[in-house]
């Protein structure tokens, strides 16, 4: 394929009679954007967004892309669609504070654990039937606001979030906690400092049931969370700890736990907590309770493995699936000068050439294929039901919320380019080609090739045709 | 002490060639994965050892309680219909202190690090062992049982992947298909989209009208049996490599002893292996299933009644022809002085020696070739096929 070579040789010369104007300081200032072609901007729309469509399109050639870039780095209070909004709106998500519905589960737990033997397996039933509604609304808020707010970039900076600070909904009442934890706990932070995501995650009970810390207390250590904090979330596993750092910042963490009788949902308990002196990556934390945590991730969050680590895989998301080492570097100066202001390093990569270069080649993952699909499909039209993409999510191997294991799924063209991910996919193209009644707007997709042109000539129908553009390899990436 | 009367180490053994029985092109050879790191020592229990009564307060396998392997050893009850009466019919050897020398304790890093089979300290993710293998053994049909290819199966030789959990009737037509091959002719997903359309109208010749549509997502070993049979039914059919991982190992926190969430695990990935034995007919004699995880677990149990990251495991290898009903390799009485790092067992079995020893014996792989698979590797023959 030449195509994205093409685009990028074109936008390489660009860059070269034009270079960008970075601001020297990190000044909320437009993105100098050399190139004001519309072909471009799509382009960069469907990097930084969940897939474009007419109105994003009109959106991003009406401000131009550096404008548009800013805007979706600070983004305003969007409005979505009014029968969206609607369907948010009443939600138990949306009605009722974490504390009373975690009060409520318990409840309902408790009832099926003391209810007769007759009762119990109903009682049961009614436990996980709860769970799993509100799971579900959690999803499908997930869905309405990728495909339709207008602020596209937070969206998938809270999905990009929600996948390094993953959590497993299957596991305990975490179907329950879920929602609360993206709403509260990583999408108000998903463009600003990364510190604030680590502290919000720690204390979140979702992250608390998951990686067992809710369990783990003095004399009776338990070192998962402590091990994925410093492997998964902050440093890497080439950051520089041995396992003497996981068991001081296990022991930093003892006695952060749960709390459904109401109210916050987690709390520390003095009690429980190991108040010995800690020796965490060379540095003293004396034992003082529960500032302790803070002293710790204010450690691991100002490290320079963490700048590099968490960098990358941002890089590894917006650029490419080996991203340019300078690259890295760059956004990682950013990182550790702003303090990990997340925004800041975004900025510094969307005005960096490696980025314009790479437009068009990154391979979509499932969740990307499927939302750039239906918002192709559906512009501000409604989602009939959420349930058939929640569906096609899991039978493409990366279903909402349920990454089963702490380090979030994969983000690169190995992981979902394989002949029975792509087989699946094509099944899942045509379940959404054949509902819509007439031909997809081919000119948002990414530029097509003669191959795909002469193919698409064959089709029989104009749903064929939306199938073979939905599976064509140019609209395989992004 | 060292126990090595078991251990038939011999490269001269290894360079005569093929000592398995079936014949190299009906050889069949399936990985699986156990993912999240299986708590060793709560399978493959070691009863004579009173340490382990020690640490384990909570959550150990009684002697009275663990199925009979020999004086050392004993098997956790919940295989006692599936595997144990393998163990009794010799056709599953266990091997202790298996694993890798990477001690990182990191589930991804030794989950990669194994998958690749690469020498310590070198590392590229473009080529995975199980995949060097199929290149090695050209002409046979190698997939996953996944959703994604796995790192084992990176690599040049072409691979199928299909979750079986997952699979359902095609509705992309044989026009269509066709249609959709054309517009990735020549492109750098070419390949993959024709070994796609293959595998996805070979696994529906192989399962016939027993395909059913299902949409779980994970890979839960209640599925397992399930899933087993339908391994079962591709590869006495087409398939001569397989790989299927099982996740749900990650026993932080009150695992249970002789009952409880390990058992239950145990015992439906068991139901599996032994469904997956049965359902493979005349051809069990043919195959080789060796069962593996990225690592042990701490001996002693934590303040949860679960058991944290550790090292070395326990290794399975079944098969109607291999040479089991005994615990195989090298080995150390289980005690305090014997931990790694005073935590958890220690490798003393290197999994791409163990792994190169059965390949060649199977295969009859040369030295060159088994270099090709485990690069630097020194093969040992354990004698198990």
């Amino acid at each position: 394929m030449g195509r994205p070579l093409a685009l990028a040789a074109m936008l390489l010369s660009a860059c070269a009679s034009a270079p960008p104007q970075v601001p020297a300081r990190a000044a909320p200032e437009p993105i100098a954007w050399p190139d004001g072609s519309p072909a471009v901007a799509l382009a960069v729309l469907n990097r930084v967004s969940w897939g474009a469509n007419p109105s994003s399109q009109a959106d991003i050639v009406r401000s131009g892309t550096g404008r548009w870039l800013d805007a979706q780095l600070r983004p305003a209070p969007a409005a979505l669609p009014p029968d969206a909004q609607a369907a948010i709106d009443k939600m138990s998500l949306s009605q009722r504070p974490i504390g009373e519905i975690v009060a409520g589960i318990e409840q309902q737990r408790r009832t099926a654990r003391n209810a007769s033997a007759d009762e119990r397996k109903a009682e049961r039933q009614a436990y996980q039937q709860e769970l799993t509604r509100l799971a579900r609304e959690a999803q499908t808020r997930m869905l309405l606001r990728a495909l339709y707010s207008p602020n596209q970039l937070q969206e998938e900076m809270t999905w990009f979030w929600m996948n390094h600070f993953s959590v497993f909904q299957q596991k305990g009442p975490i179907r329950a906690l879920v929602g609360d934890y993206e709403e509260h706990a990583i999408r108000p932070y998903a463009l600003g400092r990364f510190r604030d995501l680590l502290g919000a995650s720690a204390r979140h009970p979702a992250m608390l049931v998951f990686l067992d810390n809710a369990r783990n207390s003095a004399g009776r250590l338990n070192e998962n969370y402590a091990r994925e904090l410093m492997e998964l979330h902050t440093l890497g596993v080439d950051g520089g700890y041995t396992q003497r750092d996981v068991e001081a910042l296990a022991r930093v963490l003892t006695g952060w736990s749960l709390n459904f009788a109401g109210g916050e949902p987690s709390r520390f308990y003095p009690r429980r907590h190991d108040s010995g002196n800690k020796q965490l990556l060379g540095t003293t934390i004396r034992g003082t309770g529960a500032a302790e945590l803070d002293q710790a991730l204010d450690l691991l969050a100002r490290h320079p493995a963490t700048a590099r680590f968490v960098s990358r895989k941002l890089a590894m998301f917006f650029v490419a699936d080996d991203p340019p080492a300078e690259l890295v570097g760059r956004m990682a100066q950013t990182f550790s000068a702003t303090d990990g202001d997340i925004a800041q390093v975004l900025r510094s990569m969307f005005a960096s050439p490696e980025f314009r270069a790479s437009l068009g080649a990154k391979f979509k993952d499932p969740l990307q294929y499927t939302l750039s699909a239906l918002r192709l499909a559906l512009d501000q039209r409604p989602l009939p039901d959420p349930l058939p993409v929640i569906g096609a999510l899991a039978r493409m191997g990366e279903p909402l919320y349920a990454r089963a294991t702490p380090d979030g799924y994969p983000l690169t063209r190995t992981d979902w380019a394989s002949p029975g991910q792509l087989a699946t996919r094509f099944e899942i193209a045509r379940a959404i080609a054949y509902r819509v009644p007439a031909r997809l707007p081919a000119e948002l997709a990414p530029p097509l090739g003669d191959a795909t042109r002469d193919t698409l000539a064959k089709a029989s129908s104009a749903q064929e045709w939306n199938l073979l553009l939905l599976s064509s390899p140019e609209f395989m990436r992004r | 002490m060292n126990r090595r009367s078991f251990l038939i180490s011999s490269v001269g053994l290894m360079a005569s060639g093929r000592l398995f029985a079936a014949p190299a092109s009906a050889a069949r050879f399936l990985l699986v994965f156990l993912r999240g790191g299986y708590d060793a020592a709560n399978v493959l229990v070691p009863v004579s050892s009173a340490y382990y009564y020690e640490v384990r307060p909570n959550i150990a396998v009684q002697k009275a309680a663990a199925l009979p392997v020999d004086a050392d050893w004993g098997l956790h009850p919940a295989l006692a219909q599936s595997l144990h009466p393998l163990y009794l019919r010799r056709e599953l050897a266990l091997i202790p202190f298996a694993g890798t020398e990477d001690t990182s304790r990191s589930h991804f890093e030794t989950q990669d690090s194994i998958e690749l089979g690469q020498p310590l300290g070198t590392r590229s993710y473009a080529s995975g062992f199980m995949n060097r293998l199929a290149r090695e053994l050209s002409a046979r049909r190698a997939i996953s049982f996944t959703h994604q290819l796995p790192v084992a199966f990176r690599g040049e030789a072409q691979v199928a992947n299909v979750a079986l959990n997952a699979v359902g009737r095609a509705a992309v037509d044989a026009r269509q298909s066709a249609l959709i091959a054309e517009m990735y002719k020549g492109t750098d997903l070419g390949a993959q989209v024709n070994e796609g359309f293959t595998a996805r109208d070979t696994v529906m010749r192989d399962l016939g009208d027993e395909m059913v549509a299902a949409s779980r997502n994970a890979v839960a070993p209640r599925a397992f049996e399930e899933q087993a049979k339908r391994i079962a039914r591709l590869m006495r059919g087409d398939y001569r490599l397989g790989f299927v991982d099982v996740g749900g190992w990650d026993t932080h926190v009150a695992e249970g002893g002789a009952d409880g969430v390990l058992a239950t695990r145990l015992e439906a990935l068991g139901r599996g292996l032994g469904a997956f034995s049965q359902a493979m007919g005349e051809a069990w004699r043919d195959t080789v299933v060796v069962v593996i995880s990225e690592f042990g677990r701490t001996f002693r149990e934590n303040g949860n009644r679960g058991t944290d990251h550790g090292h070395g495991t326990v290794y399975w290898v079944m098969g109607g022809a291999v040479r089991g009903g005994r615990v195989a390799g090298e080995q150390v009485r289980v005690g305090r002085g014997s931990l790694f790092q005073d935590r958890d067992y220690p490798v003393l079995n290197e999994y791409r020696a163990v792994l190169g020893g059965i390949f060649a014996r199977m295969y009859g792989l040369d030295p060159a070739q088994l270099a090709g698979v485990f690069p630097q590797a020194k093969s040992r023959d354990l004698a198990l096929v």
